[in-house]
């Protein structure tokens, strides 16, 4: 279903299909295929793309594992073309190994993650659990909010990815934006053509000029490589905003760059997050604004990795009050994002307050965003909608220091 | 990726065990694809199989040949940067993953249009246990790879500990013999070769690196046939086995001369036997000079783990033929 709007041609399509849509006019020539929900859908619709021939020259690999979807991309890409897969959750994790190996080898592999919760106990939902465990592997992390913005930062991603030469995850809310039907902006495929030129590999395995990649490295060479990776990605703050603008210049839109401010000036409370919960954020932030005269805004980060520490510091500083809300927990300390701000905002006084949420999937409702964020909690984490006689039930079991 | 399927030459040179072609290695020109300076032990039986298989390649190819290679020794003697010691275009990504990796670069290949071969190699660590699951799916999937498993039969990189392709009573730093225990399980390992067969690729073979003509032959067949192709090649390692260095082709040679490492080759499904036993072995001369089964011998032998240890032989010998066709008729 097609519908004009305004000069564009608006597409009612699932996330998943968008996504394969467009990805495939990134015209990458080998995609991996693995299933896992809530990603399938995206490799099913690859597929289909492939075999009708509307992608041309482009290899589809069934894999038997994602640490071989992986790892056959690993190959592709160090052989000098441009590669792509996806996978969610317990997929991820089971690539952990290929996922540092792509990164170490400076290989600009695009993957989407459609964000799922880990096991055990074993959960097909949503939340960040995933991408948050292979967040210090030397990937480019983008969080897209809608399935616009997601269908926008895959082209961004291409292109990211080989100006910096680092693999790019673009992280998408597994079913709340995967399988969600919406009206998207799909470009032209000249459009994408004109914004992503064709790839030029900066290493390739060429019998002319024989190289010899992935050589082990010792003590003396070692942190050197690792601390230029870390420099690259400090550089490629500039260049993800660099490409967000020149994508809005040519596709117009306001997505992708490091993050979306909304209302933070004058702001005395914001609140930051990552992915679809933004947009329920900012319409309980309308609420409030407007019921209770309060002064809320939100920050929704998009570049997770490079972190953009001096950026977000300089977005928030003269806020008074912090609520950072996350689908993500480190069992043992809280919130993650939570801690990166706190460093972020180091000297800065300023109250920061850690809002756990959506864990597995579990709905994040206008009205408990509502009471939380107008609320005066003294938790040093809230875990939104928590249900208190289940955990109470539950305690009866846990340890109990005294017995020992 | 799917491909025709065609016969290589190595097929049709059965039963003989005279060299008939000139050797890659004797000639002046050879690529040395593995170049010496390299930090792999004095003995090494996997350096010396390595540069054998890739000459052969490259020669059959006119150098047309790129190289992925699991975790292990051969990558870990071969390129602590900045020394490095190959002349190909080589990529190392990580130790379970070889085939997969390989998988991509020969979908590379086939999508840039190139003719390039492509081969993935890694020892009986990368091969039988931590990556056999990618290799099953390369072979699944017939991608256009030659796989070559250098077989030194234990972990030796990380200091000799078992693999599934360690032989029964075999000791090793995880089967260290101890009262009863006799070192590795008599029923225990696995047979790649035979699992390679069962996934119908087009070629797989065996070989050693005491018969280097036969060995470069097989490369030399395999490497220009499409499809997935598998090559296991026997490679004493001295200081796993506790060999003198200058014995690892003698006790190469006696494996095969005993029966327990046979050498055959499979065409399209079809089975030749590559060498026939000329002067047959009892397996004690191939396993007394070793000392990881020094203990089934002197004063506390065990004439029973021999007994296994050479019906286990004997079984070889029926099943492959080593004798000849008509050897048990």
């Amino acid at each position: 279903m097609k519908e004009k709007l305004g000069g564009i041609m608006l597409h009612q399509l699932e996330g998943s299909q968008a996504i394969a849509k467009v990805v495939a006019m990134c015209r990458p020539n080998l995609i991996c295929a693995y299933p896992i929900t809530p990603q399938t859908h995206i490799v099913e619709e690859l597929g289909e793309i492939v075999r009708s021939g509307e992608l041309q020259n482009c290899e589809y690999l069934n894999v038997e594992s994602e640490m071989a979807a992986l790892s056959a991309t690993i190959g592709a890409q160090a052989a000098g073309i441009r590669s792509y897969t996806a996978t969610s959750s317990q997929g991820l994790l089971h690539m952990a190994e290929a996922i540092y190996n792509a990164s170490g080898l400076e290989l600009p592999i695009v993957m989407t993650i459609g964000n799922r919760a880990i096991g055990s106990p074993l959960n097909i939902w949503n939340d960040h659990s995933d991408a948050m465990a292979v967040r210090d592997a030397g990937w480019i992390m983008l969080f897209a909010e809608s399935n616009q913005e997601a269908v926008n930062l895959h082209i961004q991603a291409f292109r990211i990815a080989e100006m910096v030469k680092c693999p790019v995850m673009v992280c998408v809310d597994g079913f709340i934006l995967t399988h969600a039907y919406e009206r998207i902006n799909i470009p032209d495929q000249k459009e994408v053509d004109e914004f992503l030129p064709a790839y030029e590999p900066h290493i390739t395995m060429d019998t002319a000029n024989p190289l010899s990649i992935g050589t082990m490295v010792p003590p003396e060479y070692f942190m050197e490589v690792r601390y230029i990776a870390h420099l690259r990605q400090q550089k490629s703050i500039s260049i993800i905003e660099h490409v967000a603008d020149k994508f809005a210049d040519k596709f117009g839109g306001n997505s992708g760059g490091l993050f979306h401010k909304y209302n933070i000036q004058d702001a005395e409370t914001i609140v930051v997050t990552m992915g679809s919960v933004a947009g329920t954020i900012r319409d309980v932030v309308d609420d409030i604004n407007c019921e209770s005269g309060n002064k809320f805004g939100v920050l929704t980060l998009i570049s997770y990795r490079p972190f953009p520490q001096k950026e977000i510091r300089e977005a928030l500083k003269n806020a008074k009050k912090i609520v950072v809300v996350e689908k993500a927990l480190a069992v043992g300390i809280g919130g993650i994002l939570v801690q990166e701000i706190k460093l972020s905002l180091a000297g800065i006084n300023v109250n920061i307050t850690s809002v756990v949420a959506g864990l597995g999937g579990k709905p994040i409702t206008r009205s408990m965003l509502y009471d939380c964020l107008l609320g005066s909690s003294h938790e040093e984490t809230k875990f939104l909608g928590l249900n208190d006689d289940l955990v109470k039930k539950k305690c009866l079991f846990a340890c109990d220091a005294s017995v020992i | 990726m799917s491909y025709p399927t065609i016969g290589g030459p190595a097929a049709e040179k059965k039963n003989t065990n005279v060299a008939h072609d000139v050797c890659v290695q004797s000639q002046i020109d050879r690529r040395n694809t593995i170049t010496s300076g390299h930090r792999a032990c004095q003995g090494c039986g996997e350096a010396l199989a390595a540069r054998c298989v890739l000459d052969a390649a490259y020669s059959a190819t006119n150098g047309n040949i790129v190289v992925v290679n699991a975790t292990g020794c051969l990558e870990v003697f071969s390129c602590v940067y900045p020394e490095n010691a190959w002349n190909i275009p080589w990529l190392h990504s990580l130790f379970a993953n070889a085939p997969s990796v390989a998988s991509g670069v020969a979908a590379a290949m086939h999508v840039s249009g190139k003719s390039t071969r492509v081969i993935a190699q890694g020892g009986d660590g990368a091969t039988t246990d931590i990556g056999m699951g990618a290799l099953s799916g390369m072979f699944d999937r017939n991608d256009d790879v030659l796989y070559v498993c250098y077989d030194n039969q234990a972990y030796m990189n990380t200091g000799v500990q078992r693999s599934s392709s360690t032989p029964p009573m075999a000791r090793t730093a995880t089967t260290f013999p101890v009262g009863s225990y006799l070192g590795n399980d008599a029923k225990s390992g696995k047979n790649l070769p035979e699992i390679a067969i069962a996934h119908n690729i087009p070629y797989v073979a065996t070989a050693s690196v005491a018969h280097v003509t036969d060995l470069e032959q097989k490369v030399m067949a395999a490497i220009h046939i499409r499809g997935a192709r598998y090559i296991h090649v026997h490679v004493p390692c001295p200081l796993g086995w506790g060999i003198k260095t200058s014995e690892t082709i003698k006790i190469a040679r006696l494996a095969i001369d005993c029966g327990l490492f046979p050498l055959f080759e499979v065409v399209n499904g079809a089975m030749t036997t590559s060498f026939t036993i000329e002067n047959l072995v009892p397996v004690e001369e191939y396993l007394k000079p070793q000392r990881r089964f020094a203990h089934l011998f002197g004063k506390n032998a065990v004439p029973d783990a021999i007994a296994h240890i050479q019906k286990l032989a004997d079984e070889n010998i029926k099943r492959y033929k080593l004798l000849g066709e008509n050897a048990h008729e």
